[in-house]
């Protein structure tokens, strides 16, 4: 990985994500990576950016790195704290979110997620956490963004169980079945960023150093591309020192 | 009325063998008294309901005490997984558990059915997921005004729901701050209802400040006086969130032999909650809250 000015792949999933959020936007949050890109944006180009945690924290402006998505942190000095049965009848499936972070043990190429288990649901291999929030945040975010890093076991052609849906089979199956979100349009991994194309996966830009081949070796598939393929924006210096020196000081996941 | 009874108590009166409890708290306000006490007097065949099992109910399911679990997310919160909840759904050890498993909506929405006494509720999700094809108690309905076609979930009404609060008075009047859950919907769902308190208060307090009141005493059968109760869950304006102890329990949960031997030391070693926290000692006392007080508020017309 480039040494200049000196990031991690992990660093650079984080800014590519921060980067995705718009001033003013209203988010619902995740534990681990999706929260350290939410607070970035909040201390850098989104500082009106509203920040929801499905335990129920509205307006949160953590002062430490949350380990749990009932972090007493996202309470103090929060906008508001909703009951879970308000965060999801009232705020999700009311159509208040624009945006929901979702991760996953495993993604397809039409961005569907398995969180549930490997192998057959009867007798699992590894048997997953499970949905949380998942499936509803998939369905009701007016957009979803998921961070994921990659390889051929976690981003393979068939996943073996759907949680949280993405755009299915592909093309308009998404719209055809009522879902009211647009679905996943951007997985953002260690190696690149993709978007989407008819509910499909295309890739749109190559982290520094990362080849077409590097990145195929960590695919059960052959991804579609853009003609003009780019490099991924670096994360600037003030994002490393926030992200190191106030956002994530104990490395808890950087 | 006082209902104050000992966690001993309360548990060897509401909750029985068989029955379906739920020990509610989304990271919150866990009342681990409540569930050591349960694992303490080696109550058999329960069907534990929650979001998230936790360690309390893994350590529950671990000591033998559960049959079934239902729930929406079964991991250690922000530290991996819960290794003897696997053995146990993966293995049968100690011994077999059913798996009943929805989404955190899901679950949301059918303790509120139980709540509201409805057979069961609508909400839009599950399309295109697989759950439904695993449970095949979310069921879909068609909308007699729209003919939207909408995934329904039946409705959860525990035997027993233990919540755990940071104030009650004597009759069961609670008041809760900070992260809410689903609390107050699985309490009215319950047929019984044991609350758990950090500090015992003078009803005059609860009508002080009427906003704030989770629970009427009315639907409340118990009340247990349990400070550090939630340990290492946490009481907003209490206690902190034990993290440590979180990501440390990752190994005990990975060896049976530690953890039988944590269950030996923790919950077996020591005859309630006062014990244990004594045991525990500076462990504890570094959780303590900082004070960050809100402004009063006037109630007066």
């Amino acid at each position: 990985m480039a040494t200049e000015p000196g990031f991690t792949p992990t660093e650079l999933m984080v800014c590519a994500a921060a980067r995705e959020l718009q001033d003013g936007e209203v988010v619902f949050v995740g534990i681990g990576l999706p929260n350290l890109a939410c607070n970035l944006a909040r201390r850098t180009h989104a500082p009106n950016l509203l920040l929801i945690y499905e335990s129920g924290a509205v307006g949160a402006v953590p002062e430490r790195v949350p380990v749990s998505i009932g972090d007493p942190a996202l309470v103090t000095n929060s906008v508001g704290i909703a009951s879970m049965s308000e965060i999801f009848y009232n705020y999700l499936q009311g159509g208040k979110i624009d945006v929901g972070f979702l991760q996953g043990a495993q993604i397809d190429r039409f961005g569907n997620l398995n969180t549930t288990v490997i192998g057959d649901y009867a007798k699992p291999k590894v048997r997953l956490p499970g949905s949380g929030g998942a499936c509803e945040i998939a369905i009701h975010a007016k957009r979803v963004l998921v961070i994921a890093p990659q390889s051929k076991k976690s981003f393979p052609a068939r996943i073996d169980f759907v949680t949280s849906p993405g755009h299915l089979t592909g093309g308009d199956a998404r719209a055809r079945l009522g879902l009211p979100g647009a679905g996943p349009v951007k997985v953002i991994t260690d190696l690149a960023v993709y978007g989407f194309a008819d509910g499909e996966m295309i890739l749109e830009s190559l982290h520094p150093d990362v080849t077409r081949e590097r990145v195929q070796e960590s695919l059960g598939w052959t991804p579609r591309s853009r003609d003009a393929l780019i490099e991924t924006a670096v994360p600037r210096l003030d994002e490393i020192r926030l992200l190191r020196e106030e956002l994530d000081p104990n490395r808890l996941y950087l | 009325m006082s209902k104050l009874l000992t966690m001993r108590d309360a548990i060897a009166r509401f909750v029985a063998d068989g029955e379906t409890v739920v020990i509610e708290g989304f990271t919150h306000l866990i009342s681990f008294a409540a569930g050591h006490e349960i694992i303490r007097q080696r109550k058999r065949e329960l069907t534990l309901c929650r979001l998230t099992p936790d360690l309390i109910y893994e350590q529950m399911i671990a000591a033998g005490c559960a049959r079934k679990l239902v729930f929406s997310w079964a991991g250690n919160p922000g530290a991996g997984p819960l290794y003897a909840l696997r053995r146990a759904v993966e293995q049968g050890i100690p011994r077999s558990l059913e798996i009943e498993e929805y989404s955190h909506f899901g679950m949301v929405a059918r303790f509120q059915a139980g709540a509201a006494r409805l057979p069961f509720l609508p909400l839009r999700t599950f399309t295109g997921s697989d759950l439904p094809r695993v449970n095949d108690q979310i069921r879909e309905v068609e909308c007699p005004y729209t003919g939207e076609c909408l995934a329904t979930v039946p409705a959860l009404n525990p035997d027993v729901a233990i919540i755990h609060v940071q104030r009650a008075d004597r009759a069961g009047n609670c008041q809760v701050w900070g992260l809410l859950g689903v609390q107050k919907e699985a309490a009215f769902a319950a047929s019984k209802v044991i609350v758990v308190a950090e500090e015992i208060v003078d009803e005059s307090v609860i009508r002080a400040d009427p906003n704030r009141t989770l629970l009427p005493g009315f639907i409340v059968a118990a009340v247990v006086h349990e400070p550090w109760g939630c340990h290492p869950s946490f009481a907003q304006g209490f206690y902190d969130r034990d993290n440590d102890f979180y990501v440390a329990w990752r190994e005990t949960s990975q060896d049976p032999a530690k953890l039988a031997a944590w269950l030996g030391e923790w919950v077996f070693g020591v005859a309630d909650r006062a014990e244990y926290v004594a045991k525990m000692g500076p462990a504890l006392t570094r959780l303590k809250a900082r004070e960050q007080l809100s402004a009063p508020v006037n109630y007066g017309y």
